[in-house]
């Protein structure tokens, strides 16, 4: 029942912001020049007047703007989030088919960038300034200053091209009426180089914080206490530095769950994955506005709901915020 | 054994011959293609995704490159450029130009079953081509009624004289039929067919997973007796070209055609021996780097500056260092392939001169003042492709030289297209112009006056001629092909006098594709036509 009221309290005050964003991104790309028929004319090579005026009273493109927008979000409030442009069939039915592959993409990125990221951070502290710890270092540098674009193409000409071990890109062998365990391990060794793209990049964040954080807890007084009883390496920063330095570690999943579902755009593009990511993309050049809105939607929501699970574990990690101090 | 006189002499002639021409029968062994095997998967490289599947609704060659496999037009063209028969077998018109019949093939079926009459035909010309198609809209213009006096003969009526050829080749385009009875009497933007096609050719559509791939199979009961021969054709959707190219060299996809790679990564897959790179297959689609005027400026208005800037961009440079060699200085609207209506005189009318440049300008009145600026223009990016914004840079610093400031304005494709054809702001624009087989298809709406704004690619550049304009009117109806010639040639010689827009290149799309794919490539517009006696080896 607590439980449920947080969540409850959550999404009534993420709902004002929702509306907000998606009012505002509604009105932002009215000022983009050219809407979504001028992009499909593009498309298609050009095409005479009729046919253009009739393809913007089929796309409701004649109506005012304030027309538009009103009608919108009435069907929002009724949970309609409108029929795409690109794809000819209802917003939601088109995000759902996509959400899969950036749900999976997100969260193994996510997952291995934190577990590998701890772990390198455990290292480096406990080696602080010694050789361990400065390769570990420059090593994030490196991962945080190359584009990941950059990452995922040498990642191909590596693995796909040049050792033939991994493929170039896809989400699961086509056609290969694979079901069951079969499948998910195709998909899992299609997702490979992808998740080691996106996690690359985060990685280096948390394991520069992992760092500081373990450096930072280790000279507080209950770890010299711990000492004092005669407790081992070990069991000290296992029990006692570690829980309390993963506190920005969750800080930190929840800020860049927004910023992972912006990195998989190009991390799509580059390995043809049919997410979320390239979605948006493609509705933002073909002036897609129902889609997009739609992404928009749904994105918030997931990162409203990643922020929420972070806050729940604060309370996990530190009894002493749930309790109200 | 015994040899009679007669075998004797037989075999001693084919000695002789053998003797006399080997080369002749080596050649002939050369070119004796192994026998087409049955079976494969084709992985065919799609670049964007279309949001609807149907070519009587949408003409490009993206659709293309998928439907034309499905649905099949009534002609289609050979390697020569030649109109050959495909759902229609033969057609006549009369000497008026007013009526052409069409005889249509008998025995075709959909793939869902039903058979393919001429009310078909009649609907599609009807109420898709001249209603939705692009491209469509404006050949059909005066079509007023198509009859179908039997199941198998379709009889099209103009209101005005219409050039068979002029038909013929943009019917290979713009003369993809679908089925009436899954069409008639539904709202047909919306149809579902629209994206699980159905037609007669020789693949039958299977599935279309957005964002990731399209399947084909083989039409068991395909017209073409023995035909197809690949089990499957997959098209799958990469949009990044990097990827693209990835997915050739690990043996990913077979094919990418109409340019969709880099210009870099075409280049060095020449040097690669598994795969062929080639402009051959695809000549009927051919386009131009263009450079497009707004005489709404005062300066673009006075002639000699716009033939100045012509003079002062050397079209050879650009090809040869930006495009890796690919394409040629153009002469003119009409590319140099296009034999049927090219001026065979023809020669690059503003070379590149930029001492003449400068004296224009001078002469013009434009002066170079403060800091050896005469003026300032803005140059919005037409991005079709990754060339156009280097040919952006490149006019940039070749106007600079001349003493002409131009300032790139960079939008996506259809900010671009929105900022030059709907709200006329720009001064000098850059992107493609598409040359269709037929200047009435594709070009002279570049040209011709009176387009509303918000069309792309038509005159949107606040220039207007009489005499252009009468010449493109009277050509467009003019049922004498050689006549016809003679009024091309003319439109040709005034627009390049006038120069409302300057066709600085020409140039062909490439192909890339496995050495194991065969009879590829063996039409000129070979990406969209239907693959139907293409085959993979082992």
């Amino acid at each position: 029942m607590r439980f449920l009221s947080l969540a409850g309290r959550r999404l009534a005050a993420a709902l004002p912001a929702l509306v907000i964003i998606l009012a505002g991104l509604f009105l932002l790309l009215q000022l983009a020049p050219g809407d979504t028929v001028d992009a499909l004319v593009a498309q298609m090579g050009g095409g005479d007047a009729s046919m253009i005026e009739a393809l913007r009273r089929h796309y409701a493109l004649d109506q005012s703007t304030s027309v538009r927008l009103g009608d919108y979000l009435w069907r929002l409030i009724h949970l309609d989030l409108g029929h795409s442009a690109i794809y000819g069939k209802p917003v939601a039915e088109v995000i759902v088919d996509r959400l899969p592959a950036t749900l999976l993409l997100m969260g193994s990125a996510l997952a291995l960038a934190f577990a590998a990221g701890m772990g390198l951070g455990i290292i480096a502290a406990r080696r602080v300034n010694r050789w361990p710890d400065t390769l570990i270092s420059t090593l994030g540098l490196i991962f945080y200053a190359t584009p990941s674009f950059w990452f995922g193409l040498m990642g191909i000409f590596v693995f796909a091209i040049y050792l033939g071990w991994l493929p170039a890109g896809g989400f699961g062998s086509i056609g290969s009426g694979l079901t069951g365990f079969a499948r998910v391990l195709d998909i899992a060794y299609y997702l490979i180089l992808p998740t080691l793209t996106l996690a690359l990049i985060f990685l280096a964040t948390y394991l520069r914080i992992m760092r500081a954080s373990m450096l930072e807890v280790a000279t507080l007084d209950f770890v010299r206490t711990a000492r004092a009883k005669g407790l081992s390496d070990n069991t000290v920063v296992v029990r006692h530095i570690l829980r309390n330095a993963l506190l920005p570690m969750v800080t930190l999943i929840g800020l860049q769950a927004g910023t992972m579902l912006g990195g998989s755009v190009v991390v799509e593009s580059v390995f043809s994955l049919p997410g979320l990511g390239r979605l948006a993309y493609e509705s933002v050049m073909q002036r897609d506005l129902n889609t997009l809105l739609g992404v928009v939607f749904v994105s918030a929501l997931l990162v409203i709901t990643i922020n929420f699970i972070v806050d729940l574990l604060y309370a996990r990690l530190d009894p002493r915020i749930s309790s109200g101090h | 054994m015994k040899l009679t006189r007669r075998e004797l002499l037989l075999s001693t002639g084919a000695l002789a011959a053998s003797a006399l021409f080997p080369p002749l029968l080596y050649a002939q062994q050369g070119a004796k293609t192994p026998a087409p095997r049955k079976g494969g998967i084709l992985n065919v490289h799609l670049g964007s995704e279309q949001r609807i599947l149907n070519p009587s609704l949408r003409a490009s060659t993206g659709v293309y490159i998928v439907t034309s496999k499905i649905i099949e037009s009534l002609v289609d063209l050979d390697a020569n450029g030649k109109v050959v028969p495909v759902l229609a077998t033969s057609w006549n018109a009369s000497k008026d130009g007013k009526t052409v019949t069409f005889k249509l093939r008998e025995g075709v079926t959909w793939h869902d079953g039903k058979p393919f009459t001429s009310a078909d035909v009649q609907y599609n010309a009807l109420e898709l081509w001249k209603k939705h198609l692009n491209f469509g809209t404006a050949l059909q213009r005066n079509l007023e009624a198509v009859d179908t006096p039997d199941k198998y003969t379709a009889v099209f009526r103009y209101s005005r004289p219409i050039p068979t050829e002029l038909l013929l080749r943009g019917l290979a385009d713009l003369g993809y039929v679908v089925p009436r009875h899954v069409f008639e009497g539904t709202n047909v933007l919306e149809n579902p067919a629209n994206t699980a096609p159905i037609g007669t050719g020789p693949y039958k559509f299977v599935q279309y997973e957005r964002g990731q791939f399209i399947i084909a199979e083989r039409n068991p009961k395909y017209w073409r007796k023995d035909q197809p021969y690949l089990d499957r054709i997959v098209w799958r959707i990469i949009t990044d070209k990097s990827a693209a190219t990835a997915a050739i060299e690990t043996g990913q996809l077979q094919l990418s055609a109409y340019s969709q790679l880099t210009l870099a990564d075409l280049d060095r897959l020449k040097k690669n021996p598994e795969f062929v790179v080639t402009s051959k297959g695809l000549e009927a689609n051919q386009f131009n780097n263009t450079l497009e005027f707004n005489f709404r400026r005062k300066e673009i208005a006075d002639v000699r500056v716009r033939r100045a800037i012509a003079h002062s961009i050397n079209a050879q440079f650009f090809i040869d260092n930006f495009l890796y060699g690919q394409g040629k200085p153009a002469t003119g609207p009409i590319p140099s392939t296009s034999t049927a209506f090219y001026p065979t005189d023809s020669k690059q009318p503003y070379p590149y001169d930029k001492k003449r440049a400068e004296a224009l300008l001078d002469e013009a009145g434009y002066k170079r003042g403060a800091g050896g600026i005469r003026f300032n223009l803005k140059l919005v990016v037409i991005p079709n492709g990754e060339d156009v914004p280097l040919l952006g840079t490149f006019i940039q610093q070749s106007l600079a030289e001349v003493g002409i400031k131009v300032d790139i304005a960079t939008y996506d494709y259809a900010g671009a297209l929105s900022a030059v054809y709907k709200e006329h702001n720009f001064d000098i624009a850059t992107g493609w112009h598409q040359y269709r087989g037929d200047p009435a298809v594709s070009t002279t709406v570049w040209f011709r006056s009176g387009s509303p704004a918000g069309s792309p690619w038509t005159n949107q550049y606040g220039w207007q001629s009489d005499k252009v304009d009468k010449l493109i009117d009277d050509a467009a109806s003019e049922v004498n092909p050689v006549k016809r010639k003679a009024l091309y040639a003319e439109f040709v010689r005034e627009v390049n006098d006038q120069l409302p827009i300057h066709f600085v290149t020409q140039r062909e799309f490439y192909s890339v594709f496995s050495k194991k794919l065969q009879n590829s490539h063996n039409t000129s517009r070979w990406p969209s036509s239907d693959w139907s006696d293409a085959w993979l080896q082992a």
